[in-house]
């Protein structure tokens, strides 16, 4: 078991890194991607530049700035080009909202797809699962901008039952907090649903076929302790890590067009506002954070199953 | 967004499409599905598709949807008169027998007048959201179907090459893979594409402008390789080890011929049932990109961009959002149901399964 967590360990860090050098590497070769022009500003002469370069370090090798850049952003004393601000104190800022969002959103989607997903399962070929698939593929198909804006207008400026955008600190205000948050959980939650409920209704069909439920059937089990504690509980797997990853990236700013739609200035609005100003040091950290979510949460995921099924472990 | 979505569909479409037709006994179907026995597996699928009368129909409308998209330049201006990108903020356009200003004096843009000038209303410049519309929708099916292609091929080839020989070549290629998948796959996106968009690319011969599809059609096909890649190594695993591949090896032919003579062949329906699901999410991440101004560029329209232009002016015009929104969504939501059914179709274990 050890050994399988150093491993996968091992891995993860080898991930890590080479994710932090291509987005290095990569903002490093955008056509016009000039740290200096962009601090100097339109009207920078070239002694001006020339002084930018020296004083932030441009003129050194690429891996001279990666090893100054990452000490930078883990030392928390990385600052925006454009704005001069401190990123790492910008990201935190816009944590409360974005893991409001997303841990919600996470609780939501995952109960609603275990639902959706075993009624579609053991209703299979019926009414209710025509009308339940239907709905999911409606779900898959509509993009969190457009739903959230048709729901910002029917239900906010139509309506008034719903405000209009925004965040209110949970400490704040707890009620208004959760009145501000109902309509982007749902739009974020719908998504998943519908492709979870999907997963999951098709690891139910292949799971039920196994001998193990016919034995516990024929050891004469209801049909509600099968479902929950043989067919369910093996079902789950997929799913779990499914989950498990989504969240990673949605906490990591992957509900940039939730955010955005709903002007919650989470980590998504963030990111989207740095890529606006083409800010290298915000693109790095943002993607970073939302690197690190998933990679150490698809550790986490793996380990737990090594120490669930013996299966993995040994083969 | 459906950064990491289409893996949910993977799962379900890996058991799916792991299965062969050469191995399904008639035996395995519906009872009431009554098939002449000595049917090849492709007249098998094509039976049980034509009996799924909803995706066929979403098929069809899908179809549709191209076909009107597509053939825009061909016909819209002999019936709009009007192309997608002209402006005409100061003009008239008549209602019933009343002349209205196109974009009202407080800037607000007239509704549909369904009629053949501004069928759909015009947008905040006083174009004419119809006319944009079919451009927009020939835009991001282009941009999706392009970004599909990337995807299949690179992510076939990285499959079947990691599959076929294992050993370092599967390690490379996987933990590719893996950092891809890793990847904030919409920041990635989003960075990319506003940066290019602003600068284009140019490395001598091969230069592209900063406007062209091609680049949010690359960096999407990027993005959905590994969801394609993973499982189509995991079936040429499989794959290798059978009778038939090591009787090609054993006649001494070469590696190509056996990848592409003997593996890619049984791949087809796998990779049959992931393009409408890649397609799918392809057009659904281009209006996301789009919608944060690193996809398809203005004045350029895409149904992505168009309801980002829409949104500012919420809740004065909310045309401008609904028609290109529903349009989206109809056209996202017939390859779903189209591609579920394909599905279903390719992979006749799913039919049996019925559950108690």
């Amino acid at each position: 078991m050890a050994r399988f967590i150093v491993k996968r360990l091992v891995a993860m860090i080898a991930v890590l890194f080479a994710i932090s050098v291509l987005t290095f590497l990569m903002l490093e070769a955008i056509p016009n991607g000039s740290p200096a022009e962009r601090l100097g500003g339109r009207l920078a002469t070239a002694a001006e530049l020339h002084e930018i370069n020296i004083e932030y370090g441009f003129n050194k090798p690429l891996y001279v700035q990666y090893v100054k850049s990452m000490e930078q952003i883990f030392s928390g004393t990385a600052y925006s080009y454009s704005q001069g601000l401190n990123v790492v104190d910008q990201v935190k800022a816009g944590l409360p909202a974005t893991l409001s969002l997303s841990l919600g959103a996470g609780v939501i989607w995952l109960f609603f797809s275990i639902v959706v997903g075993t009624i579609t399962a053991i209703k299979s070929g019926r009414f209710t699962e025509r009308v339940l698939t239907v709905l999911a593929m409606m779900g898959v198909s509509f993009p969190p901008f457009f739903l959230g804006a048709v729901l910002i207008y029917y239900l906010g400026y139509k309506a008034k039952i719903f405000p209009l955008g925004g965040y209110v600190p949970l400490f704040n205000d707890p009620v208004q907090w959760a009145v501000h948050l109902v309509l982007p959980w749902f739009t974020l939650s719908v998504l998943f649903i519908g492709f979870y409920s999907r997963v999951l209704r098709s690891t139910i069909l292949d799971t039920i076929n196994e001998d193990y439920v016919r034995t516990a059937r024929a050891k004469g089990l209801s049909e509600r302790q099968v479902l929950v504690r043989h067919i369910l509980r093996n079902s789950l797997i997929p799913i779990i890590s499914l989950w498990g990853l989504d969240l990673a990236q949605v906490i990591g700013g992957g509900a940039i067009l939730t955010e955005s739609i709903y002007n919650l200035h989470g980590v998504g609005q963030f990111a989207r506002d740095s890529i606006a100003h083409l800010d290298l040091t915000s693109i790095l950290v943002v993607t970073m954070l939302t690197a690190v979510a998933v990679v150490v949460l698809a550790a986490v995921v793996d380990v737990l199953y090594a120490l669930l099924d013996p299966r993995i472990r040994l083969g | 967004m459906p950064s990491r979505a289409p893996a949910a569909n993977v799962m379900a479409t890996q058991s799916a499409a792991g299965s062969e037709f050469s191995e399904v006994s008639p035996a395995l179907l519906d009872d009431n599905e009554e098939l002449p026995p000595g049917l090849g597996p492709w007249k098998l699928a094509w039976r049980r598709l034509r009996r799924n009368r909803v995706s066929l129909a979403f098929g069809v409308v899908f179809l549709i949807i191209v076909i009107l998209c597509v053939g825009a330049p061909i016909y819209s201006h002999d019936i709009a008169h009007i192309g997608p990108n002209i402006e005409n903020v100061s003009g008239t356009v008549k209602i019933g027998n009343k002349r209205v200003h196109i974009v009202s004096l407080s800037s607000i843009p007239v509704g549909p007048t369904w009629h053949s000038h501004y069928f759909l209303g015009a947008d905040l410049n006083g174009r004419d959201l119809a006319v944009r519309l079919l451009y927009g929708g020939r835009n991001s099916l282009e941009v999706g179907g392009v970004a599909t292609l990337i995807t299949m091929f690179l992510a076939v080839i990285l499959g079947v090459v990691a599959g076929y020989f294992r050993g370092w070549a599967d390690g490379i290629i996987s933990r590719v893979l893996d950092i891809i998948w890793a990847y904030p796959a919409v920041l990635l996106g989003v960075a990319l594409g506003a940066t290019l968009a602003v600068s284009g690319i140019d490395f001598g011969l091969f230069s592209l402008k900063g406007n062209s599809l091609i680049v949010p059609a690359f960096v999407i096909g990027i993005v959905y390789v590994p969801y394609v890649a993973k499982p189509v190594r995991g079936q040429v695993l499989q794959l290798r080890e059978r009778e038939f591949v090591d009787a090609a090896r054993q006649q001494g032919l070469s590696h190509f011929r056996i990848m592409t003579g003997e593996i890619l062949p049984n791949l087809a329906s796998t990779i049959i049932v992931f393009v409408p699901l890649i397609l799918a999410n392809a057009i659904l991440l281009e209006a996301g990109l789009s919608y944060l101004g690193a996809g398809v560029q203005p004045p350029n329209p895409s149904w992505g961009t168009m309801i980002s232009d829409g949104v500012s002016t919420i809740p004065a015009a909310f045309h401008l959002v609904l028609v290109p929104g529903i349009m989206l969504v109809l056209a996202v939501l017939s390859i779903n149901v189209f591609g579920d059914g394909l599905r279903d179709a390719l992979d006749p274990r799913a039919k049996v399964r019925i559950a108690r």
